[in-house]
């Protein structure tokens, strides 16, 4: 044991004042029990609110200055156990263990206590110093619950604080108690399970080496009496025999219970948490009369019948919605741009008026994409979710959904997919199995985002007519369908059924509406503005030093023999790799005219927005593919949807000129 | 009666009750391609030994003895479909009539090894849901992992699967049916053994089933639920 101690680089010295340091917070609990929200009053960076359970799919970070103190508070992934082993669970188990937060604060729903403490027993055999702050007081309160929260707390042996986070109620008071536990660091008392399971963690825990792994003692014992795979590996390492004598320990309680060890756990967890519910909690209300707001809203909103047409009147309506508003705001906030500097995408000049031209493109593209169409999509969108509507869709949509290999969840991604695609990629990352968040990724890229819409909108409806965009809608769902059932058999991996909480309904909270909408539309900033103005950017100076003419040769053999559509789209295709709706701009300003029914024919029309729906998804969305999934399979999705949309046009084509 | 015949006549009873209400006399000659006659002629017989209340001119419904040896044939008959499609790759249209042969020559020995081997399956190829077994266990673990299956005790109160209840109905978690990973997941969310449970909804179709679960709902994948077995409360389900 020396290095450490005597070098003074990594460890702080002991005398150095205490308030210069920054302290580490982490805040766990189940999903959806108002962890985002108190996360964000904390420190008041916006994290993603909303009525969905498994949304804070990383884990976010902030500041909470408070009494001179600067306290880094990290938001872990919403989850119910961290014994079975999904992304979340590990990321939050790891940073626990391994990260050595100062505090974790374990928010918990007032209403749901029992399952809450589930997971707060968990943590507890972690032995972190921790808060409980228990959330949701005022939802508790009206179902007639009452929680002694000093008999909690002595139970426990940690601080307990009430709170309505939604509002700001208690914030103060939590403020306080992680001020004060980073200094005291209250570490919660060791809970009893059976005596069956107690005998047997002792005895492991006598066996186990001191020190072994960095983890306590007792969670090392009770994870290896649950036979969880990386602790059992672990210790294998360094001492074959204790793993193998654990073993045998689990084999003699399953024996007594006639159910795997690792279940005999939880059972007992669950019976704990029930004792302490038990003594700490009163119900005031007949607990059997209560219908509910939430079962009068579901019996309408999941009935047979009039379910369905609720779902497609919202879906539906928030799409027409969207892009009635989305059409009108655009043009004015074109109108309002041009006024300032002309929109012009390609022009000749100096280097200066090139790049100047392409940024301000660029920029007011991505303008006139984002403000229009996809915050109010998203906004609308965000008061479905919060209210809590969005979980009953999905579970109206489960049955459907398993046809493509997808389950209920996978509701969320595909309908943000229609605003834009790249915050609905990243979406995906709430389904559990690997296999179907790709698969549920593959298949948002194909969605219909707001930039393919414009494209279908501005070219097919505009100058063909309305039922031929509609009929490449219809097509291209089809498609959706068709190609998530082939994707399902070819992918290797597993599909598992969904498990869902179900919430509460509840009236849309302003704010926290307002913040998920800022949150998805952030990523869109992030990822999305940049690569517009530099791919504009690029594109303009190409064109200007006369290297676009050859990519129009070059492409030909595809746009000119296969898809028959003019030479000049070549170009236009490339552009669309950027953003797909720039194909409209650089289709008029490559052809001088917006009046596209005189260059092309309608079926080349409705080839042109065909292709522009199914190839290449745009730069952004292959960026943010990559970054979820790997090049290769970014790259592998890239490459099918070219194929597939020189195929299918291809065959449109050749289909279409017979009878249009 | 044969006690081939015998099982044949409950097993036709129960499908008919599930489907509707009461077995009557017509609906069961029809089912089993007999004449009339000889179906009141049985059902006497069936009477007579404590299988099935009869009322002459009404129909039939099975006795708690008669439903739990329905039940048993029923899932030996659905277990053996598995294996003769699953693993055997017969035909799926054969596997009904071949198993309806071997169904009443299997013995527990062979009914548990089967169920073992299978993996203890959930459905049918048909796609019926197949009864839990009579062992005294609560999760297949005792299964899966010893050499000797542990010992035939009928249970106290017939088990049934989530899935049967009506919306409201009240129950008790009593066996999970699957290996670790399944158990595991469903008792991470609360749904351990002896936990009382209410079936708020099932989605038409299928669809997943809502539970109300320790004062929260969830909602669970029609396949998943299929895992779970309650016993019903109050007044005894069908």
């Amino acid at each position: 044991m020396s290095g450490c101690r005597d070098c003074a680089g990594c460890c702080p010295a002991p005398g150095r004042p205490d308030d210069k340091r920054e302290y580490v917070v982490a805040l766990a609990g189940n999903a959806n029990v108002g962890k985002s929200a108190t996360f964000n009053q904390l420190t008041g960076v916006d994290q993603e609110i909303g009525n969905w359970p498994g949304k804070t799919v990383e884990r976010a970070e902030g500041l909470l200055q408070y009494r001179g103190q600067r306290i880094r508070v990290i938001d872990l992934p919403g989850i119910y156990s961290i014994s079975a082993l999904s992304t979340e669970e590990q990321v939050s188990r790891e940073f626990i263990a391994h990260d050595h937060p100062d505090v974790v604060v374990n928010i918990v729903d007032a209403s749901a206590l029992e399952r809450n403490l589930f997971f707060t027993l968990q943590l507890t055999e972690l032995e972190s110093p921790m808060i409980l702050a228990i959330n949701q007081m005022d939802l508790a309160a009206q179902k007639g619950i009452r929680i002694d929260l000093e008999k909690l707390s002595g139970l426990l042996g940690v601080p307990v604080i009430p709170t309505i986070a939604i509002q700001g109620k208690g914030i103060v008071d939590l403020s306080d108690a992680i001020v004060s536990a980073v200094h005291e660091r209250p570490k919660p008392h060791t809970i009893p399970y059976g005596k069956e399971v107690e005998d047997r963690i002792r005895k492991i825990m006598q066996l186990l080496p001191a020190g072994a792994g960095g983890y306590p003692p007792r969670w090392t014992a009770i994870k290896l009496l649950e036979g969880d795979p990386d602790t059992v590996w672990e210790v294998k390492k360094s001492s074959p025999d204790v793993a193998s004598a654990a073993q045998a320990y689990a084999r003699e309680l399953e024996k007594i219970h006639g159910e795997p060890a690792g279940t005999v756990l939880s059972g007992e967890r669950y019976h704990a948490a029930e004792r302490m519910v038990s003594e700490v909690m009163e119900i005031h209300t007949p607990g059997d009369q209560e219908v509910s707001l939430t079962d009068r809203i579901d019996r309408l909103a999941l009935h047979p019948v009039l379910g369905y047409f609720m779902l497609i009147l919202t879906i539906g309506g928030l799409l027409i919605w969207t892009f009635i508003i989305g059409a009108w705001m655009s043009e004015l906030i074109t109108t309002f741009l041009a006024g300032i500097a002309p929109i012009q995408p390609l022009i000749k000049g100096t280097a200066a008026d090139v790049i100047f031209n392409g940024a301000w493109t660029g920029f007011v593209a991505a303008l006139t994409l984002i403000i229009p169409y996809v915050i109010p999509f998203y906004f609308i969108l965000a008061l479905i979710e919060d209210s809590g509507f969005l979980t009953r869709f999905s579970l109206m949509l489960d049955r459907g959904m398993h046809k493509m290999g997808l389950h209920g969840k996978a509701i969320i991604p595909l309908v943000l997919g229609f605003g834009c695609t790249v915050p609905a990629c990243l979406s995906c990352r709430i389904i559990e199995s690997p296999k179907q968040k790709f698969l549920a990724a593959f298949l948002v890229t194909l969605i219909p985002c707001s930039a393919r819409t414009i494209v279908i909108l501005g070219v097919v409806a505009a100058f063909v007519n309305i039922w031929w965009a509609l009929a490449l809608y219809l097509f291209d769902f089809l498609l959706i369908v068709i190609l998530g059932r082939i994707a399902f058999r070819v992918l290797p991996g597993e599909s598992v059924g969904m498990i869902m909480e179900m919430p509460d309904y509840h009236v849309p909270h302003l704010p926290g509406v307002l913040n998920q909408t800022w949150q998805r539309t952030k990523s869109l900033i992030w990822i999305v503005l940049p690569a517009y103005i530099a791919g504009s950017i690029a594109i303009t100076a190409a064109y200007a030093m006369g290297f676009l003419e050859p990519i129009n040769t070059l492409l030909s053999p595809v746009t000119v023999l296969l898809l028959g559509l003019p030479l000049m789209t070549g170009v236009v295709f490339v552009f669309g790799i950027i953003r797909k709706e720039m194909t409209i701009l650089a289709l008029a300003a490559l052809f001088g005219t917006t009046v596209f029914s005189t260059i092309m024919t309608p079926a080349q029309l409705i080839v042109f927005a065909l292709v522009t729906m199914l190839y290449v998804p745009c730069i952004s969305t292959i960026l943010a593919l990559a970054q979820e999934f790997g090049w290769r399979r970014a790259l592998g999705i890239t490459v099918l949807e070219t194929a597939l949309a020189a195929g299918t046009g291809a065959v449109a084509i050749r289909v279409l000129t017979l009878f249009l | 009666m044969a006690r081939e015949q015998l099982e044949e006549y409950l097993e036709s009873i129960l499908d008919i009750e599930e489907k509707d209400g009461i077995a009557k006399t017509s609906a069961i000659a029809r089912c089993m391609k007999v004449a009339p006659a000889s179906v009141t002629e049985a059902l006497q017989t069936l009477s007579d030994k404590g299988y099935v209340h009869y009322e002459p001119y009404k129909g039939a419904f099975l006795t708690d003895q008669g439903r739990e040896m329905a039940r048993k044939v029923k899932r030996r008959h659905r277990l053996l479909e598995v294996f003769l499609s699953d693993v055997l790759h017969i035909n799926r249209d054969n596997v009904h009539d071949e198993a309806c042969k071997m169904e009443h020559t299997l013995s527990d020995e062979t009914e548990c090894a089967l169920c073992k081997m299978l993996n203890a399956p959930a459905r049918c190829p048909h796609g019926s849901l197949i009864e839990a077994c009579d062992r005294d266990v609560e999760s297949c673990s005792a299964c899966l992992r010893e050499n000797h299956p542990p010992s035939i005790c009928t249970r106290d109160e017939p088990l049934i699967p989530v899935t049967a209840l009506q919306p409201g109905q009240k129950a008790t978690i009593a066996f999970i049916r699957g290996d670790s990973s399944v158990v595991q997941r469903l008792t991470d969310l609360g749904l351990t053994l002896k936990t009382d449970i209410r079936l708020v909804r099932k989605a038409p179709l299928m669809g997943p089933v809502e539970i109300g679960v320790r004062k929260t709902r969830l909602a669970i994948d029609h396949a998943i639920a299929d895992h779970i077995f309650v016993i019903a409360c109050g007044e005894k389900a069908g």
